[in-house]
């Protein structure tokens, strides 16, 4: 929280008029004391006369100096403006609230008010009240602060609903919290920020907005003054001294400016978070890479000929630019699918399965980083960049995301952004693509594919959706598609749809498939071969059939032990891993899962086991591999066989 | 006598002119003591039936009743608790974990009583008692359902519904907290209303089980009668739908019983 702001004061902006802000407050306290004698004393000999050494602004009708009095009018104003911002604040919290406290049918009664007064001008508004409470300053107080609270109160509102409708609130109201101590220990704390922000950029505008009525003759009244006043009496005589509407110009300019401008600066500064920090590659990236890739080597000889894979990954690595160094997410991967075959990614969020897949995708958007000692598709090197093989990578290649939704235009058809597809790449008419887009559509089983081929993706349901995405991968002819947790947002049944779609489209087309879950049972189930990755690395690379029973890595067998099946014994607690994933921001020294593991012992934590093959097509990265574990029986943990 | 009952409840959404009924006329008990659980695919109302039952839903028509009483929707003593499926955002972030399970504590007792009963709480569902005073923001999500649970636990309930409780989690993760329900079901004779769409999650924690298809419950009974024989059409699909359920298409040896 505090770095938060202390980010704010950084930015050259936010100390500029965040000084200014602190220096306008001092001013405000002292100068009345420090001046008043001065701003006040009545010279006659000197009356409505120039700048001078003297009176630096001149003086006005009764030789007063000016720009003493724009000083000393620092505190009148500020009072007023911060004053009026009060009001303003606390009855927009009152009605902001408001329907949250009343319920609904009351609440909407108030939402309607508030709507309808934001709709008139502020100025409007304050003119209105400053007539209806009267000439003067307490009426320009109550005018300007009444007329932004509609606005502060439609804030309020909104900010308030968004917080109401998470589930920590509803937690508390089931714990039996009333209404108004939600709001109090719940709500505004959680939207003070938004609240102060606006709340600053409110009193520059108040300030203004002062100045303007006291220029009018509605705000405050001789003898009292602020700038406004000032102005007045300034703008009178401008043909003979301009100094005398300026100096109180200025100063509402300047104060006005930099309350607005604090306000905004801090609202940039808190509202988005940036990542900082440099991308460096350290000395240690550069030595440990070739002797990874030098275990590489062997991996070509186990997985068969070069022209059978589709896609050869050695040692991928994926970085972003981190506060304290690099942050590592992939950690040298290294892995490789043939035609036809079906490939299971597993592992917890965290481990680096979906940013692995989008680094072979070529979507790793600035500041991340990816570098590979090989990223071959179809023959083709990716390292040369998106650009060098982008129509390869839209044809070839189909990626299918955890959440259609967001992965489509919502204000386009259907069967418009499927065509789109094939008019980029293919080079297709647009009546051409059009028919392959139902073609496509059809072949993915959506049900009367012409109509929902002009129909727009809100109107499709989430499994009919996820659909149309995997309908959009096959517009061309792929290769390869890569799907991303693609059933993680759907029910049971629908991902049973949707995985047995991914099936037939593999058997149809010979297509191979990279599959993305952290579900160990959806993998098994769909793959030929899966890799567990734990930490950005592989851990374990096993065929699909020896999940069960087969598995090596102590990490893989918690995995298929955690997850309860039909045959689950209900006698036996099911497996937990104990302590927690390792960050990416971690440095790692040994085996990553050594501090989790029941098996690791002084080596593990020191000494990191390479990914070597053993028996059955297995390969693992453990210096115990396959020695026997039990089940706790109290803890569901993992043991030592011995230890049972 | 503490079970709780849902007598024919219908919860109607919209307007009178256009209304959406999101539960049709459902009945369901829990029996004291027990885990029920309730399958059902997204938007086939089983969330919006246990948010009428804690008040966060309108009742339409129908009774839910708690040991022959309706439910209280006011007033400090909530008999019944509620657990939310994502655990990152059913914790307030600017409120330490020590807090937020004080906060449905019945009134009456000081404040060492309640700083002590935190701790017990915690301990219970296997969180270090200094997690207290931590905020949500350091724990993973694993532990921040646990915290969630000794939250629902704080307020003394009769019965607590875990709405998808385990569904936001991780797999690893999502055993420990499957594992805690057992737990807490056997040691403290808790009853539970359990929500999940995934059929062997529920066949694991619960007794009984309940299908819900579009507002309606289609078909209920024991875990092993439903699960094994299952009736309705719908329930079958379900039980077809469970990974690993199936043998996959392409070739592979019999599952080995380890």
């Amino acid at each position: 929280m505090s770095r938060r702001w202390l980010r704010v004061v950084r930015t050259p902006l936010g100390l500029t008029t965040g000084l200014l802000v602190t220096a306008v407050l001092v001013l405000a306290i002292v100068a009345p004391m420090l001046w008043s004698d001065r701003a006040e004393v009545i010279d006659t000999d000197h009356i409505l006369t120039g700048p001078s050494g003297d009176h630096w602004a001149g003086t006005d009708s009764l030789g007063r100096d000016i720009f003493f009095r724009a000083l000393v009018a620092t505190r009148l104003s500020m009072e007023l403006a911060l004053a009026a911002t009060v009001i303003g604040v606390v009855v927009g919290l009152v009605l902001g609230s408001a329907p949250l406290l009343l319920g609904r049918r009351l609440g909407r009664l108030v939402t309607a008010g508030v709507n309808i007064a934001v709709a008139f001008p502020g100025l409007l508004l304050a003119l209105f009240f400053a007539v209806i409470f009267g000439v003067g300053a307490t009426g320009a107080v109550l005018a300007i602060g009444m007329a932004s609270a509609p606005s502060f109160a439609r804030l309020v509102h909104t900010l308030v609903a968004g917080v109401a409708a998470l589930d920590y609130v509803s937690a508390a109201r089931v714990a039996g919290v009333g209404r108004v101590r939600v709001l109090l220990r719940h709500v505004l704390p959680n939207i003070a920020e938004p609240l102060v922000v606006n709340a600053t950029i409110s009193a520059g505008g108040s300030l203004l907005a002062f100045a303007g009525l006291s220029f009018l003759g509605l705000g405050v009244q001789a003898p009292s003054y602020d700038w406004g006043r000032l102005l007045f009496e300034g703008i009178g005589m401008i043909y003979v001294n301009p100094a005398a509407a300026l100096a109180p110009g200025l100063a509402v300019l300047v104060a006005g400016l930099a309350f607005n401008l604090f306000g905004e600066s801090v609202a940039k500064g808190l509202g988005v978070s940036t990542v900082g920090g440099r991308l460096t590659v350290t000395d240690e990236d550069a030595a440990s890479a070739p002797a990874l890739s030098a275990g590489g080597t062997d991996e070509h000889a186990l997985d068969g000929s070069p022209s059978d894979l589709v896609l050869d990954v050695q040692d991928l690595r994926v970085s972003f630019p981190g506060p304290a160094g690099p942050i590592r997410p992939v950690r040298g991967v290294s892995f490789s699918v043939r035609h036809g075959e079906a490939l299971g990614v597993v592992g917890e969020s965290g481990s680096g399965k979906s940013l692995t897949a989008l680094a072979v995708a070529q979507l790793i958007e600035e500041p991340g980083r990816v570098d590979a000692a090989r990223l071959q598709f179809r023959g083709a090197d990716l390292r040369e960049g998106p650009r060098a093989h982008r129509h390869l990578l839209g044809t070839s290649m189909a990626m299918v995301f955890q959440d259609p939704m967001t992965s489509f235009n919502p204000t386009r058809r259907m069967g418009g952004q499927l065509a789109e597809v094939a008019v980029h790449h293919q080079g297709m008419s647009r009546k051409q693509a059009m028919a392959r887009a139902v073609d496509r559509l059809r072949a993915v089983r959506v049900p009367d594919p012409e109509k929902r081929a002009t129909q727009y993706p809100h109107e499709f349901s989430g499994g009919m959706r996820q659909r149309a995405m995997i309908g959009m991968g096959v517009m061309g002819n792929p290769s390869l598609i890569i799907a991303d947790e693609p059933t993680t947002a759907l029910d049971v049944t629908v991902q049973q749809q949707v995985l047995d779609l991914l099936q037939a489209i593999r058997d149809e087309d010979d297509v191979a498939l990279v599959l993305i879950s952290h579900d160990v049972t959806v993998v098994g189930e769909v793959c030929d071969r899966v890799l567990v990755m734990y930490a950005g690395r592989i851990v374990e690379d096993l065929p699909a059939d020896q999940l069960d029973g087969g598995a090596q890595h102590p990490y893989t067998r918690a995995l298929v032990a955690a997850v309860p099946d039909m045959h689950t014994d209900l006698e036996q607690p099911l497996a937990v891993v104990p302590g927690r994933p390792v960050s990416p921001t971690d440095v790692i020294v040994g085996c990553p899962f050594a501090p989790r593991c029941p098996l690791a012992d002084d080596h593990c934590r020191t000494v990191d086991p390479p990914l070597a093959p053993v028996e059955h097509g297995i390969k693992v990265a453990c210096w115990h591999a396959g020695e026997p574990l039990g089940l706790d029986e109290e803890t569901g943990e993992l043991v030592e066989a011995d230890a049972v | 006598m503490s079970e709780l009952r849902f007598d024919d409840v219908t919860v109607r959404y919209g307007t009178a002119r256009r209304p959406f009924t999101a539960v049709d006329g459902v009945s369901l008990t829990v029996p004291e003591g027990q885990v029920v659980g309730l399958v059902g695919e997204s938007g086939s109302g089983k969330s919006t039936l246990a948010r009428a039952a804690v008040g966060l839903a309108p009742l339409h028509s129908g009774e839910i009743l708690l040991g022959g009483q309706p439910v209280p929707r006011r007033g400090r003593v909530r008999p019944l608790q509620m657990v939310f499926q994502d655990p990152f955002s059913s914790l307030d972030p600017r409120m330490t974990i020590g807090e937020s399970i004080t906060e449905p504590m019945p009134p009456g007792p000081g404040r060492a009583e309640r700083r002590a009963e935190v701790e017990r709480l915690l301990t219970l569902v296997h969180l270090d008692p200094d997690v207290a005073g931590a905020l949500p923001g350091r724990l993973s999500g694993g532990q921040r359902q646990r915290a969630a649970l000794a939250r629902a636990l704080a307020g003394q309930p009769k019965v607590v519904i875990a709405d998808e409780i385990t569904s936001a989690l991780d797999v690893s993760i999502q055993g420990a907290v499957l594992n805690l329900v057992r737990e807490l079901q056997r040691e403290l004779g808790l009853s539970m209303l359990f929500i999940s769409h995934n059929l062997a999650v529920v066949r694991y924690v619960a007794s009984h089980v309940a299908v819900m298809y579009q507002g309606r419950i289609v078909e209920q009974g024991p875990v092993s009668e439903v699960l094994v024989d299952p009736q309705h059409a719908y329930t079958r699909e379900l039980l077809a739908a469970v990974p690993g359920s199936r043998p996959p298409t392409h070739a592979r040896p019999a599952r080995s019983t380890s």
